[in-house]
């Protein structure tokens, strides 16, 4: 066995007969990943995060661009072009369900196509020339250019680039630091932010309401941005910038003059929130639009800030949010109810993007009658994944960049009823014969606030109700077990 | 910008596409290389792809081919990092490697570079030589490679590389002669795939089907995760493919390059049949009459009835969709394909593109026109190769077309013209079934214009004052 051998497999020189590499049962968890799983009552609570994915693992992550790309994409007057070769783009074409009340350039799929010849002898004109021929022809009020993978290696100057063409075009040309092996999403996040802040602060904010906001980490899928505005605005208080919901230029120019930062999503916009904070002494809020108590906390917090921080202007605010709060539940707890009926006692796995929806998540699964057995997510932090163990019963799962083959072992020793995940974990449930809820970026039906929480519980009781799970392998085989069991049921009794 | 040319005979020249006029690419109507490759890893039994590059091409891949298949599609990763982008991904490769083998019991690693590994120059088969060296006492997985720049051509090219390489790697070896016959049938559906063999069968033959995704893809609710799918080639059958009585390679515009087809020919005299795709009536008769040719023996009679039948509904329905315009877009063979069948049956292409380059595009249309001798491809559409739906759009809104045929990338279009979309091929990311639509013979002929048929009637239904009960 070669010196290099060794290094990359140790154990193997340890007991070559036992060598992991070739093993005759083959257990789900990587003996590198074990300390990324947490079983809730088991030992002391102690998590490994915000590691690099392990190779030859199916991560469910993605990268430093995706990030970007995720943060930025709802920017709907911004022209959003890929630096890059052709699949970056492609596969983030019209990819999310972020819904604009206005342009609609972000649905558009904007790239370089890099080619042999501009690796060789660098991109930068290409990347010119692309400006040059996109802006006059969309004339969107700024433009991101990120960098990919191989951007970062050829060295293309995207700084200067960007410069030159934001003076030729009187536009902000905005890039994106978002080479795809510098990290993992949440570098992209960051890169996303520090973009944004370059934005923010630019515009007039003369004419904007003492009591107003910005809704950050909330990217208005199937519409949910405005759900949460419309409560606020019931509140009296001014959205002034949807980060990136709903997102337009002008409104991040001006997003400094909001008295205060509403941030959802641990993750993707934290970063611009703290440079507001720092730079604008915008004080920020944690909130999530997930779930009931979580809806009513954050909008409770919100009307708490501006009775504290404007009591003159706000008035009766925090009585005005409790009536909307008791208006909204009026309308909602009796139509739960009855779903809750028939979800009573049903098991249900987490596994998001940020560990800020599986704290909503399993809250919401409580007001349905059901119980979270496994929660994980991308990109959680080992305070959050604590947290979480906090809330959820002993023996749940609690896990930190899962695979397929970790989820898969999981949802069966769970026997769990519904999944919610994103599109890359939906085969992995329906392949068992689980139920599945879209709870990712690409959701067409709006699971935030009051009426979220409503839609969430009938895509829950949809799937989870079907009568096809009487017919997967799965319930067939438990069926067949049942049978025996009865069939022997007078001798066991007997016996007893 | 060429001119809208619309003629009444096939020209003897067409007009020929020399390049976008713009450098930027709008709407992509192509993919990147190592997508292909992934897939056609996918088609072997016990593989698993295995992508050397940075974390989120396996991911977004994951994510696009899931969303057609609506099946598990793992491909591992060696997640490069900073640190391995300036030192060489090779420990990361070979520890995904052995990771690979020892949690997915891989008995087959398809390696596919990415434009990252390429820029830093690794040398995959090199660190793969190394790998089989340095683990030389384990039962190793069998390795293949293929080098996928993203850079670099479409998945098409990254689908073909990979069969190439696969039978290069795996089958090297002289072995007797064993009846079979050699399929590769390009990047068609798992539904394609099945028909293909029940084909062959029907002609006595057992087929090597390569890549064989037909399972793997789309495959049975099941009481356990497989971490790797049932189905695939079988690695023995690939080992054998210099023994095959022929092979026969469907898709007419790789006919200048290397291929799978070409090597088993030059390495082991395996005699290669070329085709199209058997899309519409005149490729499938090619189709059959290679395999009549291979077997010696006559289309068996359900087959037979099945070209029966359709001819007859050719005859009932050719009224509801003659002299409609289409415009045919996607991959390079499926649009040439594509383009036969919609001719015959009486349609007119009017736009033919694919984000392909220099795949000759126009002369296999015409080739196919003029095989027949008589007019039914009596107008030459404008053929566009290197395009993007900038372009497309663009060109087609002057031709004011009836009907799109294509890949779920064409609703936007066919949305703002509200005119119908037939869609096929990959992807299929708006609708239902991807993975079994049926494009193949005579049958997947008679679905296409069935389908075909009955959007244009849909259409005519829902636009009509009346709505007429009887169409």
């Amino acid at each position: 066995m070669t010196e290099t051998a060794k290094a990359i497999c140790p154990e193997h020189e340890a007991a070559p007969e036992a060598c992991p590499a070739l093993p005759e049962e083959r257990p789900a968890i990587f003996e590198e990943r074990k300390d990324q799983i947490h079983r809730i009552g088991e030992g002391d609570f102690s998590m490994a995060c915000n590691r690099d994915s392990l190779a030859g693992a199916v991560s469910q992550r993605a990268c430093v661009f995706c990030g970007s790309r995720v943060v930025l994409y709802p920017i709907a007057d911004a022209l959003h072009l890929v630096h890059g070769p052709i699949g970056c783009a492609a596969y983030t074409w019209d990819i999310r369900g972020a819904l604009s009340s206005g342009p609609e350039l972000h649905r558009l799929s904007f790239s370089t196509d890099l080619q042999e010849l501009d690796v060789v002898f660098g991109g930068e004109k290409k990347l010119a020339k692309a400006l040059d021929e996109l802006i006059p022809l969309y004339e969107p009020k700024a433009a991101f250019v990120y960098s990919t993978c191989i951007v970062g290696l050829i060295g293309d100057d995207l700084q200067a680039v960007c410069k030159a063409a934001t003076a030729r075009h009187g536009v902000p040309v905005i890039p994106v630091q978002s080479e795809g092996f510098k990290g993992n999403k949440r570098e992209g996040y960051l890169a996303a932010c520090k973009a944004m802040r370059t934005l923010v602060g630019t515009g007039d904010t003369g004419d904007i309401s003492k009591l107003s906001v910005n809704i950050m980490g909330d990217f208005n899928l199937a519409g949910e941005t405005w759900i949460i505005k419309d409560y606020l605005n019931r509140m009296g208080i001014e959205v002034v910038a949807g980060i990136t919901g709903d997102g337009r230029v002008g409104d991040l120019r001006r997003a400094h003059g909001a008295a205060l930062n509403l941030v959802q999503c641990s993750g993707a916009t934290q970063d611009l929130a703290k440079m507001m904070r720092d730079d604008f002494a915008i004080p920020f809020k944690k909130v999530s639009w997930i779930g009931i108590e979580d809806v009513a906390e954050s909008l409770y917090a919100v009307a708490e800030f501006f009775e504290l921080t404007q009591p003159e202007l706000a008035g009766n605010i925090v009585e005005r949010t409790a009536t909307l709060v008791r208006e909204e539940l009026a309308a909602l707890m009796p139509q739960i109810k009855e779903l809750r009926r028939d979800l009573e006692g049903k098991k249900a796995a987490v596994y998001v993007g940020g560990s800020f929806k599986a704290f909503s998540l399993v809250k919401a699964f409580r007001h349905l009658g059901m119980e979270v057995v496994i929660v994980g997510s991308q990109t959680g932090t080992e305070e959050d994944y604590r947290e979480l163990a906090a809330i959820c019963a002993p023996g749940t799962i609690v896990v930190d960049d899962a695979n397929p083959l970790e989820l898969s072992a999981f949802l069966k020793e769970k026997d769990v009823d519904i999944f919610v995940g994103g599109v890359k974990e939906r085969p992995i449930a329906f392949k068992l014969g689980v139920g599945f809820c879209d709870h990712n970026h690409e959701r067409k039906i709006a699971l935030e606030g009051f009426v979220g929480m409503l839609n969430f519980a009938k895509e829950v009781h949809a799937s989870v109700l079907s009568p096809i799970w009487n017919f997967v392998p799965r319930r067939e085989q438990q069926r067949l077990e049942r049978a025996e069991v009865l069939s022997e049921g007078p001798i066991t009794g007997k016996e007893a | 910008m060429a001119a809208n040319i619309v003629m009444d005979s096939v020209p003897s020249t067409v007009d020929e596409y020399k390049g976008q006029s713009h450098v930027s690419t709008t709407n992509a109507c192509k993919l990147c290389t190592p997508l292909g490759a992934t897939l056609a890893f996918k088609g072997v039994e016990g593989a698993i792809p295995f992508l050397h590059g940075s974390q989120g091409c396996a991911t977004y891949m994951r994510r696009y081919i899931i969303s057609h298949f609506r099946e598990p599609m793992d491909i591992a990763s060696s997640s490069l990092g900073e640190k391995n982008a300036i030192y060489g991904g090779g420990p990361n490769l070979k520890k995904g490697l052995l990771n690979a083998m020892q949690k997915y019991g891989a008995g087959v690693i398809g390696v596919a570079t990415t434009c990252l590994t390429e820029t830093i120059g690794d040398d995959v088969g090199r660190l793969l030589a190394e790998f089989r060296e340095e683990f030389k006492d384990l039962p190793l997985a069998e390795l293949v490679h293929v080098s996928t720049p993203s850079y670099s051509g479409t998945h098409m090219d990254g689908f073909h590389g990979a069969v190439k390489a696969i039978a290069d790697q795996l089958c090297t070896e002289k072995v007797a002669a064993n009846g079979r016959v050699n399929l590769l049938p390009g990047m068609v559906s798992p539904a394609d795939i099945r028909h293909l063999r029940e084909i062959c069968r029907g002609f006595g033959v057992e087929p090597t089907i390569l890549p064989d995704y037909s399972e793997t893809l789309d495959g049975p609710a099941l009481l356990e995760y497989e971490n790797i799918p049932s189905g695939g080639t079988k690695v023995a059958d690939i080992k054998a493919m210099g023994g095959a009585r022929a092979s026969i390679e469907l898709g007419r515009a790789i006919t200048s390059q290397e291929t799978a087809g070409t090597s088993l020919r030059k390495r082991f005299g395996v005699p290669l049949h070329s085709l199209g795709l058997p899309l519409g009536l005149r490729e499938t008769d090619s189709f059959f009459a290679a395999l009549r040719e291979i077997t010696g023996r006559e289309t068996p009679r359900d087959l037979a009835l099945e070209r029966g039948r359709y001819i007859d509904s050719l005859v009932d329905g050719h009224k509801y969709v003659s002299g409609l315009k289409a415009v045919v877009y996607g991959e390079e063979d499926m649009v040439i394909g594509l383009t036969s069948f919609l001719a015959e049956i009486g349609v007119r292409p009017v736009l033919v593109a694919t984000g392909a380059r220099n795949r000759g595009v126009a002369e296999h249309i015409q080739a196919i026109a003029g095989a027949v001798g008589g007019p039914v491809l009596r107008h030459m559409p404008i053929v566009r190769e290197g395009a993007d739906f900038f372009d497309i759009v663009e060109e087609a809104k002057t031709l004011s077309p009836d009907i799109l045929v294509g890949h779920s990338k064409g609703q936007r279009a066919a949305r703002e013209w509200n005119i119908p979309l037939l869609r096929v091929g990959f992807p299929i990311h708006d609708r239902f079934g991807g993975q079994r639509m049926l494009h193949l013979g005579y049958r997947g002929a008679q679905t296409l214009f069935d389908r075909l048929v009955n959007i244009v009637l849909e259409k005519k239904q829902t636009d009509s004052d009346i709505g007429y009960g009887y169409l």
